[in-house]
């Protein structure tokens, strides 16, 4: 069941004469309860597309569907009826700076309710606690970090329990640690509590560690749309090769190319080298591993390795390899 | 009598206490109208201008014109032009009471620029997650530009208070009385040289109290 779907969106900006267009006919949809990245170079986009979501844009052609619901139907009040039930952070934070951590969060359920009743400030303490700031409740922005600033945002943006979260960039105005933190958060989020989250970002790395399906935009246009492993392993678009080229091992420099080269990719249970070492056993081969990485898509583990396999037998192991899950693929 | 004493042989305390309160309340009366004329004006300008948030071409176009022509005359000129207005207003176009009309028509359009400058510098990310959140217009304005703004508010409060002390000594060189009345029909038509100094020690005392107060405000407003 998709939750917000685009159909052939289009958006052109139009400012002092000169017109440039930043979505064409983008069509794809998002699933309840999945975390979905929009991933594409500065200019593709992709900032534009998530602001439709909540309608801070109007497409210039095309429908953006939100559970069945044309949001060019809504009539004002309907819109920010709609908009308390999408949370949004930003790159830049968004918080006021004239108000504290706490004041921040409190403002989202102001905005529809100028008294708050002591549940609602129970509400806002849960949220600054979920979000892991309660001891830093009474702090203004500029007292904080960007990834406590960040984490506000979140809980300012969970205040009225929205269904989606949109993520512009939240992560790119932060250093390894905090990005690690806030994906951290998000993931346990949309663990916890069902959210949808999607997240706009430049960073393949961002995608590969929390989302579950991604769409790749190139200059304005749906480059590709599918799982993270096969955006990532198997990308049919330029973009998403680029995007992703460096998450991926590259044989060292100084080895020439060599006919012998493959690349295996493996998931899950495949452990990478255990498979090998099990394919080559009793096998006439020599190999030699030129680079290779273990890490995770999400929480699924995975494997890369760039090896070359020469001998008589190496027609066998490439056979065993993919009797055990591993792709096989040449990388001369 | 000492050679000090002898150069202030002019000086009427009495009279200087006078100009004074008639320069103090016309700062006063005028800031005071200014604020409240100029800042709505501010705000109009800043949500119709082209990236503000309900941006009128036509609105915005005629606004402007009106605020740039009252910038452009001379303010001793526009005191002299409105001349009939005041009349129709107040009564007079004398002393305090005439000279408030001019003074707010000439800075109310001064500071209505100031606060459409000071909402447009307010952090984009911070307005977007504010209509994201659900926000009205009206809240976005209340709740989101204005205290965003009210360090950069505070301080055009202080320039605008500042340019109305140099309008009221030019309103006194036409009727309107204070210390600018007394520099020009004793220091200057006179050559009592020690009237001129006075007053003008006296405005340069009034524009760096003014300026200290401001900066004082916006220093305990900023968060940043």
């Amino acid at each position: 069941m998709s939750l917000i779907q685009f159909e052939a969106i289009a958006k052109r900006f139009t400012a002092s004469g000169r017109s440039q267009d930043a979505l064409s006919d983008v069509s794809f949809a998002v699933k309840r309860g999945e975390v979905f990245g929009i991933i594409g170079l500065s200019g593709s986009g992709k900032s534009t597309l998530v602001r439709l979501i909540n309608r801070l844009e109007t497409p210039t052609r095309g429908k953006v569907l939100i559970d069945g619901t044309d949001l060019a139907s809504l009539k004002p009040r309907n819109l920010i009826q709609l908009r308390r039930k999408l949370g949004m952070i930003f790159q830049q934070f968004g918080l006021l700076s004239s108000r504290t951590a706490r004041q921040n969060v409190a403002f989202a359920l102001e905005l529809a309710k100028p008294r708050l009743d002591a549940g609602d400030h129970t509400r806002v303490d849960d949220l600054l606690n979920r979000v892991g700031l309660g001891d830093h409740a009474h702090k203004y922005p500029s007292q904080l970090s960007g990834g406590q600033k960040q984490r506000v945002a979140i809980a300012r943006a969970l205040a009225n329990s929205p269904d989606i979260l949109l993520c512009d960039e939240p992560t790119s105005a932060l250093d390894g640690e905090s990005t690690q933190g806030v994906l951290d958060l998000l993931a346990e989020l949309n663990r916890d509590l069902g959210l949808t989250v999607v997240i706009v970002t430049h960073e393949m790395d961002v995608v590969r560690r929390i989302c579950d399906r991604v769409a790749v935009l190139d200059h304005g246009r749906l480059a590709e749309v599918g799982d993270v492993a096969q955006v990532l392993f198997d990308p049919q678009s330029d973009a998403a090769r680029s995007l992703g080229r460096h998450l991926l091992p590259v044989p060292p420099a100084g080895t020439g190319p060599s006919a012998d080269r493959l690349r295996l990719t493996y998931f899950g249970e495949v452990v990478t080298g255990d498979a090998l070492s099990a394919a080559t056993q009793g096998a006439d081969v020599r190999f030699s591993i030129l680079s290779g990485q273990v890490s995770a898509l999400k929480s699924v583990p995975y494997g890369h390795l760039i090896v070359d396999i020469a001998g008589p037998d190496r027609a066998l192991v490439i056979e065993r390899l993919q009797q055990r899950g591993v792709r096989v693929e040449a990388a001369a | 009598m000492n050679d000090l004493a002898l150069f202030f042989s002019n000086i009427d305390p009495g009279e200087i206490a006078l100009a004074s309160w008639e320069t103090v309340a016309m700062l006063i009366g005028s800031l005071a109208l200014s604020v409240a004329l100029g800042l709505p004006l501010g705000v109009w300008l800043s949500m119709t201008s082209p990236t503000g948030l309900a941006p009128n071409r036509l609105t915005y176009g005629l606004l402007s014109l009106v605020v740039n022509v009252l910038r452009s005359i001379p303010f001793v000129i526009l005191f002299i032009l409105l001349i009939p207005v005041t009349l129709a207003l107040v009564g007079t176009s004398l002393g305090v009471r005439g000279a408030i009309p001019p003074l707010v028509l000439g800075a109310a359009p001064f500071f209505a620029r100031l606060v459409e400058t000071a909402l447009r510098e307010v952090d984009r990310s911070v307005v977007e997650a504010t209509q994201a959140l659900g926000a009205s217009k009206r809240q976005i304005v209340l709740h989101t530009l204005l205290p965003e703004a009210m360090p950069s508010l505070i301080a055009a409060v202080t320039v605008t208070a500042i340019a109305l002390v140099s309008y009221t000594a030019m309103a006194g060189v036409v009727g309107a009385g204070g210390l600018g009345d007394l520099a020009v029909r004793y220091g200057y038509q006179r050559f009592q040289t020690d009237v001129m100094v006075v007053t003008v020690a006296l405005i340069i005392v009034l524009v760096q109290g003014l300026q200290m107060f401001g900066d004082a405000l916006v220093a305990r407003f900023h968060k940043r």
